[in-house]
């Protein structure tokens, strides 16, 4: 399931909601990307998203759709926020529920890779000077990414 | 059709979205690039390194040229900073 949403999200509740009632889920792997204070060694004091709506929910889709194909999920929720983010404040979540931990771990690790690449959110952060900036890509991030295309 | 502008080039360009009567200096995403650049000032500087700018045609990324009509819903933008 994917959520876009300006809200923020209660990480343990959706994990909740995920496995409640449920007796074949056997690993849940949670990743949360939080709003942190520095980017490129410069100060932070705020971040605001912007994105595609539209498109964003279809990206997000088909990279679920992928998870699924690749591993052996129960189940699969992503959360992505836009709009304004105080320091500290979640971004983003992905919850991936398996059978066993391997396939739960690197689901997980697969959708926040495809995801950082391909679904289309731009990042714009306020420095300590009240100035706005958009972030730039990272090349760490599109290598990471290219790491699961052997498969595919 | 429709042209969408996300991020800095929003930014740039003042603008989110507009109409653009389809032409055949339109008919397709590379000529509309090109027809972009001759637009002005602000057209020229943001798409004068098309390694920084994605395009998609219809909510879908694309790779090569692609034939556009008049329905179309054409988005640019950078390459995405997301998660």
């Amino acid at each position: 399931m994917i959520r876009v949403q300006p809200d923020i999200f209660d990480i343990g509740k959706e994990i909740e909601v995920m496995t409640n009632g449920r007796t074949d889920i056997g690993a849940v792997v949670s990743f949360t990307g939080l709003v942190r204070d520095f980017n490129d060694g410069s100060k932070v004091t705020g971040l605001s998203l912007e994105h595609y709506p539209g498109m964003t929910e279809r990206e997000l889709a088909k990279i679920e759709e992928e998870a699924r194909a690749r591993w052996d999920l129960q189940d699969c929720l992503i959360i992505h926020r836009y709009g304004e983010m105080a320091l500290g404040e979640p971004i983003v979540l992905v919850i991936t529920a398996s059978p066993h931990r391997q396939d739960a771990f690197e689901a997980a690790h697969f959708l926040m890779d495809w995801l950082k690449t391909k679904a289309p959110f731009w990042k714009q952060e306020v420095n300590a000077r009240g100035e706005t900036n958009w972030v730039k890509e990272r090349e760490s991030d599109l290598k990471a990414a290219t790491r699961w295309k052997s498969d595919s | 059709m429709k042209i969408l502008y996300f991020a800095w080039l929003k930014t740039k360009l003042q603008m989110t979205s507009e109409s653009v009567p389809w032409s055949e200096e339109c008919r397709d995403t590379d000529s509309l690039v090109r027809w972009m650049k001759t637009r002005g000032p602000s057209f020229a500087e943001v798409f004068s390194d098309l390694e920084v700018v994605r395009i998609a045609v219809n909510q879908e990324y694309i790779t090569g040229n692609t034939v556009l009509g008049k329905e179309d819903e054409v988005a640019f933008f950078p390459p995405v900073t997301g998660g």
